[in-house]
């Protein structure tokens, strides 16, 4: 793909997708008609939990199906798509997990897309210490460079303790050691690296070391997963986007006793579930998100 | 800074009184010491807390002692920023002295199996 086309990106968000705008100052702005040779697009899966069985998605094995579908109906193709964990859903067999994640590569085998990169989520990795994943999927963290920006994906669920863990926090540095203050960073990771909700588990117990190394870059934007809903936060000027889920929606944090998934609701289906898109506009370090659903209307 | 003499004979009063009470406790042992915390055990198995519900009361000194007789699991009570590692074979302990009233929520933060994510209870303070 070329240049990213705004009108394109701004008919998208009218049929049923929310507009986000990702940058500094602040993360909320308005639209600009201005692109550049190197925008590009990316889109964000999470959380499919291939596997899973459940009321709270009866068509749990037609979800992650059709939003591929979906992503390969875009008017664009984007330049990678990108799965933040949670692939499959948890097993304490080692051969279901392996039959799960086979299933799981062969139906996003069907994307369209050239470049498709994954992480794992806890259910993925927590059990085995990664070890089935990177059969499938190869390394649980690592770096890539995609039209001036620098993609950085961590593991923060291969430790069952929910950690990065000091090894991985020391790559880390050193790989920011190579940047520029000014690099335009995107990281991606399962579970959120600031305390979002620690009562349910969401936050990563040694993310504000990851953080605190980042807080020296002026141009750092954080997407995730692992909470099945969207939300957006700042830790001083970096701005962490968590993406919903493909199998159900979690109530907001601390809105209930208990951290149960949302029914399905009949008249609604997949409601509260889909993907997104990412417009970067690396010039300008600016990232417009457009949530999608599993299937257009 | 000057007492006038009602004063003054009031804090010599208390003074002897409070004198009184360090010797009582010198020579018992119990007169100024704290009672020694109340000891919930508590163990953590898949997938569960037992008990899963804790009742203590505001200001009141427990001390948590737990163990996991199959995997290791986690216990993490985040409205009082503890959490602790609980290995089979070795008991973990915490300390608390809860200074706030309410129901939270306390859960595993280790990911120990299939029903990991229902694995939490609740602390009562009342």
């Amino acid at each position: 793909m070329s240049a990213f086309d705004r009108r394109q990106f701004l008919q998208l968000a009218s049929v049923g997708g929310a507009v986000y705008m990702s940058g500094l100052p602040g993360f909320a702005r308005a639209a600009d008609a201005t692109t550049a040779a190197d925008d590009f697009f990316f889109v964000q899966l999470s959380d499919s939990h291939w596997g899973f069985e459940g009321a709270p998605n009866p068509d749990a094995h037609g979800t992650l199906p059709k939003a591929i579908a979906s992503v390969n109906a875009l008017e664009q193709t984007p330049d990678f798509v990108i799965f933040t964990g949670d692939l499959t859903h948890t097993t304490d067999d080692p051969r279901e997990r392996r039959k799960r994640m086979t299933e799981f590569r062969t139906i996003v085998s069907e994307l369209k897309v050239k470049t498709v990169r994954f992480i794992p989520g806890e259910h993925d990795a927590s059990l085995d210490n990664g070890k089935a994943f990177k059969e499938f999927f190869g390394a649980t963290h690592y770096t890539f460079d995609h039209k001036g920006v620098h993609f950085i994906v961590l593991d923060n669920v291969s430790d069952p303790g929910a950690q990065l863990g000091d090894p991985q926090l020391a790559w880390l540095q050193d790989d920011l050691k190579q940047q520029a203050t000014d690099a335009r960073i995107v990281v991606f990771a399962h579970r959120p690296l600031f305390d979002l909700y620690p009562q349910w588990d969401w936050a990563t117990r040694d993310g504000a070391k990851a953080v605190e190394l980042l807080m020296p870059y002026r141009n750092v934007t954080v997407f995730y997963g692992h909470i099945h809903q969207e939300h957006h936060q700042m830790t001083g000027h970096i701005a962490h986007h968590s993406a919903k889920s493909l199998i159900f929606p979690l109530p907001v944090a601390g809105s209930q006793p208990k951290r149960t998934p949302i029914p399905w609701d009949p008249a609604q289906p997949y409601r509260g579930l889909g993907f997104r898109e990412v417009a970067a506009q690396p010039r300008k370090a600016e990232y417009a998100i457009t949530e999608l659903p599993v299937q257009r209307a | 800074m000057g007492l006038d003499i009602d004063s003054r004979r009031v804090d010599r009063r208390a003074f002897v009184g409070a004198a009184g009470g360090l010797v009582l406790g010198a020579v018992t042992g119990w007169a100024l010491a704290a009672p020694p915390p109340r000891v919930i055990e508590v163990v953590a198995k898949k997938f569960e807390f037992v008990p899963g519900e804790i009742q203590v009361r505001k200001g009141e000194a427990v001390t948590f002692r737990f163990t996991a007789p199959e995997v290791p699991m986690g216990f993490n009570l985040a409205d009082f920023n503890l959490r602790v590692d609980i290995v089979p074979g070795k008991v973990a302990t915490l300390q608390l002295t809860p200074d706030k009233t309410g129901t939270f929520t306390f859960l595993c933060d280790v990911f120990c199996g299939t029903g990991h994510e229902d694995m939490s209870g609740t602390l009562v303070v009342t």
